[in-house]
């Protein structure tokens, strides 16, 4: 009697077990099929544009790469926004890490109302102050120029301390406190001890800024506005898409162009994904 | 006895009870909020007296050293050899001298009109030709009063504070307890003053690039600046309250109608698309956390990576991509035809339901590997005996899933799904590149059947200049993001017992 249980028991639990492992290898195509169509797509040789019915090339071809790298100015872009990820991730960090100390471990009369500034000013539609940022830019000559486009990258990155902030609260405060009894100052406590334990947040905080301009379309195409030697991929490679007469030409060098922006990323990303799980999580999460 | 009662409900006199208790509550909560508002203004009042009482000391009970401090910044502290500090302030106050008299002065006074000067043409003998003399620029005129306003601001800030340093000084010297040495100032910025130092430079650049722009912002919303008011060329000055009377439907123009049908229609879409979006990726992102995270299910970080590669390559891509692909003549649509599945092609993003359709199921393919991500991160963390007890009572896998999972992982991620709901209200990309807010509607100002008022705002602004318009959607789009998210976060526990953690 209890064998017959236990083993209806187990087949219920292989079926779960093997709808599970169908509903999972459904998703997983549903997510890889467009990537493989991406790929597949930019070694098409044959130029039939956007009407084509057919997935895979009549001709296999390095062609659109080719193209790619030598009648378009995408490398150009590719230099300037990894000039601008390198550049603004470097200021970001330091910022974030800075201001999510202040506001985790040091207690002044501002913090609260700093705080609150700073989420209520994230509810303002970023885009509506651009105007007033071209013209700030403009005046010290900096539109069209990828200094600004850093500049605005990163000034006000102190608004992203939440989640960073989030993580350095989970720090025991004992830590501190024994460190502040031997003497240490509070810039001591924050380069030698909560620097050293918050290395997922770090790099979480470094995978998400760097990122950022990679994807960035509204400011910077609003800056570069008329400049395609400024762009960077994401403004460039939608330039391409503008009009259909150009999609169409354009597409397959599109495909190349993606999947050429998308290697290394995929890799850093791959390579930190734990350090990403766990700064999220342990940042963005409370009890 | 209340608890036994609600246990005793049935599940449809449960949900009754709880939209009645949160209607019933909805005054109280209201009534709180400006109950609490004559508190804050009392304790700044309060705050504000104290700020005159210093100075009323100070200059009643100072010194001729404290006193000389009122036109001379920092002479009290360099009289009383903290060089340091008193220094900083002299130069504060001659650069703020310099800055007023070279510049500020000329673009603050021309505030009320916000320039007068009409373009004049002259005579270019170096050049040959006729050149355009532009005397005035409102925008710039506008901007930089408003720049001026805040050094202003700071400058009384500092002056206070200079007044209140002096001050105290010299009762320090009276009572006899030895001066902080420039020694003590300096060290004091990495220990009690530390924050001043961490923070000043985050903060400079949230006031020029942030702060600034959104209070130039909110001007320009009463200001006439649209395409026919274009600076240099034609100035733009202050109309009041028009443009709110406008967007309202209460203007006079002929077109008022039609934006304030407009505001309402993006405004209902927005809402809708930032319910959606936020929701279905977050149920099923959990979901697939669920599944992967499943006892038995084998090589779970295969399925997770799988996953997280649609994290790491750039969202552009795959909105641009999936655009291309999804267009009336794209691949799709053509291989369907061809293998004779439908007769003309799906208008995926040309027909104005299935384009909101179409942009939510994207949006799941772009954001679901995101929150599966973080919840998988958390349900590792829910007690394992928790579900075993669950299996003894008889609870089925969707019960379990309702009574322990679901509260628990909402109780944990609400800062989490705030943070979505507000990123979704201004989700531009998403929008922009999928669809760019088409299809077009003939009963819409300037906006296309799937616009968000973000994607909207960037259409009048980068391409039909109506400034001033803008201005006043984006006020209203703050104050409904505001609204929303200050109940939601009112509401959430780990906001009000940020302490317990620490």
């Amino acid at each position: 009697m209890t064998t017959k249980k236990y083993k209806s028991k187990k087949a219920g639990e292989r079926i779960s077990l093997a709808i599970t492992y169908v509903i999972l290898i459904l998703i997983s195509l549903i997510w890889l099929i467009p990537f493989f169509m991406l790929i597949i797509l930019s070694f098409r040789g044959e130029q039939v544009g956007m009407s084509a019915d057919y997935l895979f090339p009549k001709q296999w071809s390095f062609d659109n790469y080719i193209k790619l790298f030598t009648e378009t100015k995408f490398l150009r872009w590719y230099g300037n926004t990894m000039l601008v990820s390198v550049v603004v991730t470097l200021i970001q960090t330091v910022i974030v890490l800075v201001t999510s100390y202040a506001l985790s471990r040091l207690r002044f009369k501002l913090r609260k109302p700093l705080m609150n500034l700073m989420l209520i000013l994230g509810m303002f539609p970023g885009f509506l102050s651009m105007t007033a940022v071209y013209f700030v830019l403009k005046q010290i000559n900096l539109t069209q120029n990828l200094l600004g486009l850093i500049l605005v990258f990163t000034a006000s990155s102190a608004m992203q301390y939440y989640i960073c902030k989030g993580f350095f609260d989970t720090i025991p405060k004992s830590l501190d406190e024994a460190a502040r009894i031997d003497g240490a100052s509070r810039h001591t406590v924050f380069v030698k001890i909560i620097l050293p334990l918050a290395k997922p947040i770090i790099i979480y905080t470094i995978l998400t800024a760097f990122i950022a301009p990679w994807g960035e379309y509204m400011f910077t195409s609003f800056i570069m506005l008329g400049d395609p030697d400024k762009f960077t991929v994401a403004v460039g490679m939608k330039s391409w898409l503008d009009n259909p007469t150009m999609a169409s030409e354009y597409f397959t060098v599109f495909c190349a162009a993606a999947v050429v922006v998308s290697i290394p990323i995929t890799a850093l990303f791959i390579w930190l994904q734990r350090y990403y799980v766990e700064g999220i999580t342990g940042g963005s999460v409370k009890g | 006895m209340i608890d036994l009662e609600y246990l005793k409900m049935s599940p449809m006199q449960k949900l009754w009870y709880n939209v009645k208790a949160f209607f019933t509550r909805l005054p109280a909560a209201f009534g709180k909020f400006f109950k609490a508002i004559p508190k804050k203004l009392k304790k700044l009042w309060l705050a504000f007296t104290g700020i005159f009482i210093t100075i009323g000391a100070a200059a009643r009970h100072g010194d001729w050293k404290t006193r000389t401090s009122f036109g001379v910044m920092g002479f009290g502290l360099i009289a009383r050899k903290q060089y340091l500090r008193g220094i900083l302030y002299l130069l504060f106050e001659v650069l703020f001298i310099l800055y007023m008299i070279f510049f500020g002065w000329k673009f603050l006074a021309k505030m009320g009109s916000l320039g007068v000067g009409e373009y004049t043409e002259v005579w270019s003998d170096e050049l040959g030709a006729y050149v355009y003399e532009y005397p005035d620029n409102s925008l710039l005129i506008l901007l930089f009063s408003l720049l001026t306003i805040f050094i202003m601001m700071g400058f009384v800030y500092a002056w206070y504070q200079n007044v209140k340093g002096s001050y105290l000084s010299q009762q320090f010297v009276e009572a006899r307890i030895a001066l902080p040495t420039t020694k003590d100032d300096i060290r004091s910025y990495a220990n009690e003053n530390y924050h001043k130092t961490l923070l000043s430079i985050p903060m400079l650049g949230l006031v020029v690039f942030t702060i600034l722009p959104i209070v130039f912002m909110v001007f320009i919303a009463f200001t006439n600046y649209d395409k026919a008011h274009m600076p240099p060329k034609e100035l733009f000055t202050w109309n009041g309250v028009d443009n709110f009377v406008t967007l309202l439907g209460g203007g006079i123009s002929a077109n008022s109608k039609v934006f304030a049908y407009t505001f309402g229609e993006v405004l209902v879409w927005t809402l809708v698309w930032a319910i959606l979006a936020t929701f279905t990726n977050y149920v099923l992102g959990m979901v697939v956390a669920i599944l992967i995270n499943k006892k038995g299910v084998k090589c779970k970080k295969l399925w997770r990576t799988i996953l997280v590669m649609t994290i790491a390559i750039p969202q552009f891509v795959s909105l641009m991509f999936m655009s291309q692909l999804l267009a009336d003549q794209g691949l799709i649509n053509n291989l369907l035809l061809k293998w004779g599945w439908i007769d003309s092609p799906i208008p995926f993003l040309t027909d104005g339901t299935i384009a909101k359709v179409t942009i939510v199921v994207v949006n799941m393919w772009i954001g679901i590997p995101y929150s599966m991500l973080i919840c998988t991160g958390i349900l590792m963390n829910i007690p394992e005996d928790l579900y075993e007890s669950a299996r003894i009572d008889g609870a089925g896998p969707v019960k379990a899933y309702m009574k322990i999972t679901l509260p628990y992982m909402l109780h944990v991620t609400t800062p989490y799904l705030i943070t979505q709901f507000i990123g979704n209200l201004n989700n531009f990309n998403v929008i922009f590149l999928l669809t760019g807010g088409n299809p077009g509607s003939l009963d819409m100002q300037y906006a296309g059947k799937t616009d968000l008022l973000i994607t909207w705002l960037y259409k009048l602004t980068v391409s039909e200049s109506q400034y001033g318009i803008a201005s006043v959607i984006g006020i209203f789009t703050f104050i409904i993001v505001a609204v929303l998210s200050l109940v939601l976060y009112n509401r959430s526990k780990s906001v009000k017992n940020e302490e317990d953690f620490m």
